[in-house]
C-alpha cells in the first residue's frame, strides 16, 4: 500500500518547526504505524536526509514511551492503545496521514515528533511514591484491603504516563495523569498517611509545569491507551479539598 | 515557566478554579431556575407578575442581600472562566494543524469548547438585560409616574407595562430568544462540568447528570423564551 505522510519537522526546541509530505510506497497492512514510519526513515537515510526523530521503546502497548497526534487524534484513530499497537490495516491505500507532536507548553519539542515529558516525572517527584517504612511484609489478611478499593487502584495504577491525555485535552491539561497517580495511592493502606501532602504537592506541581486546567471535556479518557477513567479527577479534586481544608 | 507559577494564592490553584466554577455556576444555575420560573407568573397575568416583582422588592434587606450574593457569585463565576480560559490558550499556543476528538467517553462537544464565547456573550447581554428592566423605567435611579400601578391599594412599579413594550420590537424578542439557546448550551456542559469539579464520581451516575444536565439547560431555555414569544405574539 503507499502512504502519503505529513510529518512535522523540527530541528531543535528554539527552531520553527514545517510540516514534509513524504512517500510510503512499501508500507504494508501488517506493519504497526511505528514500523510504518521506520520504513519511512529508512528511505529517507537512503536518500542522504535526516530520519524523523519519534519516540518508542516496548512497542508493546506498555511502556508509555511512544505517542504522536495521528490525524488530530493522540495514539491515531484506534481507542485504548498506544499507537505502536495501531496497524497499518486500518489504513488505505492511498491515504494521506498528518502525524504531528503532543502540542502542549507542559512539553516543549525537542525534536520532530519527540517532546520533552520530564514535567510528568517532576510531578511525581513531588509526592507520587510512598516514603513511609512499611517494614516487613505483614501477615496475610492483617491489614484489609477492600476487593473494590484495590481493583479501582490497579485501574489507576495502568497509566503509562504518555502524555496522550495532555495531548488530546483541548486545554492541554495534565489533571488525568496527575490524578490516575493521586488516586491509585490514596485508595491503599500504604499510601493513605501521606495522601494529603500528596495531593497537595502533585497539584502544585502540575499548575507551575505550564499545563492547562481542566474543563471536563473528557477527552483525555477517551484518547488514554488505558482507558483511565475522568473519575480520578474528580477524586484528585476530592483529596486535594480534603488536604487544603486540613 | 507558566501562567500558574508566576501567579501566588489560593485562588490560582486549579482545582480551587474549578470548585469556585462549580459552585458559583451551580448557584446561578438555581437563580436562573427561579427566575425563569417567577417570569412565568406573566402567564397569570400582569398583576400577578407585578405582586410577585413587588414581593421580591419588599423583602427589603434580604432582598438587597440576595443581590449582593448574586453578584458575587457571577463576578466570581466570570472573572474565575476568563483565568482558566486565558492560562488554557497559555497552554498550547501551538494549535494543532488537525484536531478531532476521539469520540466514546469523551464529552467534547461544541457546547463544551464555547463556554468562554456563550459566558461572554451571556454576560454582555446580562448588562443589557439589567439596564432594560431593574434600571428601566420606573426601576431604581429612573423613577417614571407612567410605570406605576395601583393593585389592591398598593402603588407598585408597572414592570408588567415595559414587559410587555420591550417584547414588541422583533429584534429585541428573537435576540433575546437566541441569547437563552446560548445559556441552554452554556448550561447543556456546564451544570454536569460543576457536578464532575464538585467531586460527584460515580461512574454509573455519570450518564443520568449529564442528561440531567442537558434537560436543565433545555427547560430553563424554553422557560425564559415562553414569555417574549408570547407577548410578541400576542397570546398575552
Amino acid at each position: 500500500m503507499i502512504i502519503t505522510l505529513k510529518v512535522w519537522r523540527q530541528e531543535g526546541p528554539d527552531v520553527p518547526g514545517r510540516f514534509e509530505t513524504y512517500k510510503v510506497p512499501d508500507a504494508n497492512p501488517h506493519m504497526s504505524f511505528l514500523e510504518m514510519l521506520d520504513v519511512l526513515n529508512e528511505q529517507l537515510i537512503k536518500e542522504g536526509k535526516d530520519p524523523v526523530e519519534f519516540d518508542y521503546d516496548c512497542r508493546e502497548g506498555i511502556c508509555g514511551s511512544c505517542g504522536v497526534v495521528i490525524d488530530g487524534q493522540a495514539h491515531g484513530p484506534q481507542q485504548r492503545t498506544a499507537c505502536c499497537q495501531l496497524h497499518m490495516r486500518h489504513y488505505k491505500d492511498g491515504d494521506t496521514i498528518v502525524i504531528e507532536p503532543w502540542r502542549a507548553e507542559g512539553f516543549p519539542i525537542i525534536r520532530d515528533l519527540v517532546v520533552d515529558r520530564s514535567a510528568f516525572d517532576r510531578i511525581v517527584a513531588a509526592g507520587g511514591y510512598v516514603s513511609v517504612n512499611t517494614g516487613a511484609a505483614p501477615d496475610a489478611n492483617s491489614i484489609p484491603v477492600p476487593k473494590d478499593d484495590a481493583d479501582l487502584s490497579m485501574d489507576y495504577a495502568t497509566c503509562i504516563g504518555c502524555g496522550a491525555c495532555v495531548a488530546g485535552c483541548p486545554n492541554a491539561s495534565a489533571s488525568l495523569f496527575t490524578a490516575a497517580k493521586i488516586s491509585h495511592l490514596a485508595l491503599l493502606p500504604q499510601g493513605d498517611p501521606e495522601r494529603e501532602r500528596r495531593a497537595k504537592s502533585m497539584v502544585d506541581q502540575m499548575a507551575s509545569e505550564g499545563f492547562g486546567d481542566c474543563s471536563n471535556h473528557a477527552e483525555c479518557e477517551a484518547v488514554c491507551p488505558k482507558g483511565i477513567s475522568i473519575d480520578a479527577i474528580a477524586r484528585m479534586r476530592r483529596e486535594y479539598m480534603r488536604a487544603v481544608r486540613g | 515557566m507558566s501562567s500558574s507559577s508566576t501567579e501566588s494564592g489560593w485562588l490560582s490553584s486549579p482545582i480551587l478554579k474549578k470548585v469556585i466554577t462549580g459552585v458559583t455556576g451551580l448557584g446561578l444555575t438555581l437563580f436562573v431556575l427561579g427566575h425563569m420560573v417567577g417570569n412565568l407568573a406573566m402567564f397569570t397575568g400582569p398583576d400577578a407578575y407585578n405582586q410577585y416583582a413587588h414581593f421580591l422588592v419588599s423583602l427589603g434587606p434580604l432582598f438587597y442581600a440576595i443581590e449582593l450574593g448574586l453578584l458575587a457569585f457571577f463576578l466570581f463565576h466570570i472573572v474565575t472562566g476568563i483565568r482558566i480560559a486565558i492560562g488554557n490558550r497559555r497552554a498550547r499556543n501551538t494549535r494543532y494543524s488537525v484536531y478531532k476528538t476521539a469520540g466514546g467517553p469523551s464529552r467534547q462537544t461544541a457546547a463544551s469548547r464555547s463556554m468562554i464565547i456563550t459566558g461572554l456573550l451571556l454576560m454582555v447581554f446580562l448588562v443589557i438585560h439589567l439596564l432594560s428592566f431593574k434600571f428601566g423605567p420606573g426601576g431604581p435611579g429612573n423613577a417614571s409616574q407612567a410605570y406605576l400601578t395601583t393593585i389592591d391599594g398598593v402603588e407598585m412599579r408597572d414592570l408588567a407595562k415595559l414587559v410587555h413594550e420591550k417584547f414588541q420590537t422583533p429584534w429585541y424578542t428573537f435576540g433575546y430568544a437566541a441569547i437563552m439557546l446560548l445559556l441552554m448550551i452554556h448550561l447543556r456542559h456546564g451544570v454536569w462540568s460543576a457536578m464532575q469539579s464538585l467531586g460527584a464520581m460515580r461512574p454509573s451516575l455519570t450518564p443520568i447528570v449529564y442528561a440531567l444536565g442537558g434537560l436543565l439547560g433545555a427547560g430553563i431555555a424554553a422557560g425564559f423564551i415562553a414569555m417574549p414569544l408570547a407577548i410578541y405574539f400576542g397570546f398575552i
